[in-house]
């Protein structure tokens, strides 16, 4: 039961990652300059190599011979736990930093909690995310203002994008069986305990950015339980088309 | 339309103990964003442990032109270099 | 200057040339030279950047993790490199903007090879093999070229692009040691190619015409044709080593001249090509001009953001 409470949370730290990573992958070669398409790889690069020391780790502790590419490719939808923010669509830059930003903020802290975490693996997994992800956040965030306090346009454009993904911001602080289970093990974060200073922050640079913190109390869940919004189906159909059409092949 | 990014060349320090070097080039709306900029397209693997970023117009360069007045007259003065000035053999290590 | 006065400096600058001085961007050089460099490094970058779409294409799809992320900073990379060219390009005295004006407005080319589909994930392999392995064969001569940023640059590129290769010949090893599917795939994709790699080399000898100013400006240091002749000889062992067939039943090794001989590239469809009627070529140039104007807001935005700071500083100041 610990072992699968283990696998559990980690799967979940991992998709989050997977995810974000898939959705700034599309993004290769169609953003608004070359400078920052080669910024925004790196931080799918960074998420992709997160990723894969989880899923290595999750395989291990399932003891099934797994391998990293089965747990990444071979699930089922519901199988897959990461927030509804990650999955959320490129719509437009706005879109794709405010998404960048939300998830950031919490991911640092997140990871910084996880630096005392008993799990030796998942705390050194942490050491090394934790410069990752500060430069994430600073770039996102950086972004988040010269979009918000820039021109008219796109203030109104970040506006938008802060206000349509505000919804999906609660449901990081839920906290599964699995959470549970971890953090009472020394293991786990209480991301619950991270809330206020994650709404401290994000109300601070909103604020800097001439951007206005949203008041909405109705938030969306369901990720994190394994029930997806209808983007997650066409991520997927992408991220496990070679692995499905051809099955038990290596690449 | 708008005013497009400037040019900022990049200085990167390789490891420490040496000086920065010019790398190349590239746009960004100011100083922040061509560090950061830099840090992605110079340094992704592992090339650098310092940067510079300068505007490129806050650059002043020599005229190649002038390339005669300014830099031949260094050649002859050869008693500035070590090799210039006649020592015994058995003097070493100086 | 007087005829004679510019008949003189080209003199001293063919001179400096030919004793294997590097030409820096203050320099006096004649316009033709100043025109044919810009024309050829941005052609060059154009081709990086366009070159990120086929491949981009593939990212999301990747089969493995490991695969994804080397397709990634592969991709990535082409990036850098474009990046670094536009510079080079802007030591003439040219921004990045009207370069890109000239790409989409189709009055510059970049190379042809891009416009054709990537449309199974052995194409990640064969383009690496193939089409990074004939620019390799291209670019390596340019890092002694005159020009000394566009030297610096090769330097660069060459350097980061010796993964690339590998990565996409890894890709055909591992399906060609794979299933029976896998095989098919790979030798299907070295079917579709083939012929656009050769191509990719330039039209023959006779019909390019910029070559002789070229070489002396070592812009160039082999013929098209001789590129293409050490392109096949390089390549055909590799692909029996794979185990997979080139697509020419003239294809035979010839004793007396030490080379592969092989059959006749169609031109017809090379030119059809570079005149605008690939598979992709719209699609390509679509993608580049939705970008660049899906963005503009976003670099408005960023350059009034950057104004504004900068107002408020001064405003500190006083």
């Amino acid at each position: 039961m610990k072992q699968n409470n283990l696998y559990n949370y980690i799967i979940s730290i991992a998709d989050n990652s997977l995810i974000l990573a898939q959705r700034l992958g599309e993004l290769c070669g169609h953003g608004p300059t070359l400078e920052t398409d080669i910024a925004g790889t790196n931080i799918s690069l960074d998420l992709i190599g997160q990723t894969r020391n989880y899923y290595q780790y999750a395989a291990k502790i399932q003891g099934e011979g797994k391998t990293e590419d089965d747990l990444a490719f071979l699930r089922l939808e519901r199988e897959y736990k990461n927030v509804l923010l990650v999955e959320q669509p490129n719509d437009h830059f706005g879109f794709v930093m405010g998404r960048q930003y939300l998830f950031d903020v919490f991911h640092l802290l997140f990871m910084t909690e996880m630096l005392n975490s008993k799990d030796e693996t998942l705390a050194a997994i942490a050491k090394k995310g934790i410069k990752e992800v500060s430069y994430h956040k600073r770039f996102s965030g950086d972004w988040v203002k010269r979009l918000g306090d820039g021109t008219e346009e796109s203030n109104a454009k970040m506006q938008e994008a802060i206000d349509d993904l505000w919804v999906y911001t609660d449901e990081l602080f839920d906290l599964t069986e699995a959470d549970k289970a971890m953090i009472a093990d020394g293991i786990g974060v209480d991301t619950s305990k991270l809330k206020e200073l994650y709404y401290a922050e994000i109300s601070e640079l909103l604020k800097e950015a001439n951007l206005t913190v949203p008041e909405g109390k109705y938030f969306t869940r369901g990720g994190k339980k394994g029930i997806h919004s209808e983007h997650m189906g066409y991520i997927l159909s992408d991220l496990q088309y070679m692995q499905r059409t051809y099955p038990n092949m290596e690449w | 339309m708008s005013k497009n990014w400037p040019l900022w060349e990049i200085f990167v320090r390789s490891k420490n103990g040496l000086e920065h070097r010019h790398f190349g080039s590239l746009h960004a709306s100011d100083a922040e964003m061509a560090l950061e900029n830099a840090r992605d397209v110079y340094t992704r693997r592992s090339e650098g442990v310092s940067i510079w970023v300068v505007e490129s117009t806050n650059i002043t360069a020599s005229n190649p032109e002038h390339n005669g007045e300014l830099f031949e007259p260094a050649q002859d003065k050869v008693y500035r270099h070590p090799t210039f000035y006649d020592l015994p053999d058995e003097v070493k290590h100086m | 200057m007087s005829n004679e006065q510019i008949k003189n400096l080209e003199e001293i600058f063919e001179a400096r040339i030919a004793r294997d001085e590097k030409i820096e961007p203050k320099d006096w050089m004649p316009e033709k030279y100043r025109k044919t460099h810009i024309r050829q490094m941005s052609q060059h970058a154009h081709s990086e950047i366009v070159g990120m779409l086929p491949e981009g294409n593939w990212i999301t799809r990747a089969p493995s993790l490991r695969r994804k992320a080397a397709l990634l900073a592969k991709v990535q990379d082409e990036a850098g490199h474009g990046l670094y060219l536009y510079s080079a390009c802007e030591t003439l005295g040219v921004s990045r903007d009207e370069l890109y004006e000239q790409l989409h407005s189709g009055k510059a080319k970049y190379s042809s090879i891009f416009n054709y589909p990537t449309v199974t994930w052995a194409d990640m392999g064969a383009v690496g093999w193939l089409v990074d392995g004939a620019a390799i064969i291209n670019q390596v001569p340019l890092c002694n070229t005159s020009f000394g940023p566009y030297a610096r640059a090769m330097v660069r590129v060459c350097k980061e692009e010796s993964f690339h290769q590998r990565q996409g010949f890894e890709i055909m090893l591992k399906l060609c040691n794979g299933s029976q599917e896998q095989k098919d795939m790979a030798q299907d994709a070295l079917n579709r190619w083939w012929w656009p790699s050769l191509m990719m080399l330039g039209p023959t000898d006779a019909e390019s015409i910029h070559t002789e100013q070229s070489m002396k400006w070592k812009l160039k240091r082999k013929s098209n044709d001789d590129l293409r002749q050490q392109f096949i000889d390089q390549t055909v062992p590799q692909a029996e080593l794979l185990g997979l067939t080139i697509p020419d039943p003239d294809l035979k090794w010839n004793d007396e001249k030490g080379v592969y001989d092989f059959g006749e590239i169609n031109w017809d469809e090379f030119w059809q090509v570079v005149k605008g009627h690939g598979p992709c070529n719209k699609q390509r140039m679509k993608a580049r001009v939705s970008a660049w104007e899906n963005g503009e807001w976003v670099r408005d935005a960023a350059m009034a953001y950057a104004d504004k700071k900068e107002a408020r500083k001064l405003k500190e100041a006083i």
